[in-house]
């Protein structure tokens, strides 16, 4: 039972962050590679230290990687949303240069 | 053969990571190496924590927490550069 859930989990998650991979290598825009890479950085973690935390049981370890589950699910949506931010304001005012 | 599942993800974990360096390279703009590196911590830190399961050393799970929380910083950081200077240092 473990090991399905496992390997369900751990598959999940490697599936994600392919798809992410191939969508930061072929999409032809900034924001569509920030949307890929979003996709990348929460479902495929998540999915991937799911499947740590059903192989360690309920210990010590396990807590651990719950932590950094919920540290990964809080920052990297904040990072996605300020580099497209950025990346936006930056082309605003290359927009109000040219005018 | 739940060595054997670990062993295989952490290899193609790494195979992602080579192709991603790929557009880490060639990125047209800052924002796009960005987003690429970004996607490379992230990588690392599941490499990390599943290369601490085949070890079996527990340790490694502090390092995963310091290396999420340096790479969010930079992050932060180098987005902020971007922004006010638009990817090209004075």
């Amino acid at each position: 039972m473990k090991l399905i859930l496992m390997i369900i989990f751990i598959l999940g998650g490697l599936f994600f962050f392919s798809v992410g991979t191939i969508g930061i290598l072929r999409f032809p825009d900034l924001l569509t590679r920030v949307h890929s890479a979003a996709k990348c950085d929460t479902l495929g973690a998540l999915l991937c230290l799911a499947a740590l935390m059903v192989y360690s049981g309920f210990s010590f370890v396990s807590f651990k990687l719950l932590l950094v589950m919920i540290f990964l699910w809080i920052t990297n949506p904040t990072a996605t949303h300020l580099i497209s931010k950025a990346a936006f304001i930056k082309e605003e005012k290359n927009k109000k240069l040219m005018e | 053969m739940i060595h054997k599942l670990l062993v295989f993800s952490c290899l193609f974990l790494s195979l992602t990571i080579i192709l991603c360096m790929i557009r880490a390279v060639k990125g047209p703009s800052a924002a796009d190496r960005l987003v690429a590196i970004n996607v490379i911590g992230t990588k690392t830190i599941i490499l990390i924590s599943i290369v601490s399961f085949i070890l079996k050393e527990a340790y490694f799970i502090d390092v995963v927490l310091v290396y999420a929380l340096i790479s969010f910083v930079a992050s932060i950081f180098i987005s902020n550069f971007i922004e006010k200077t638009g990817g090209k240092s004075q």
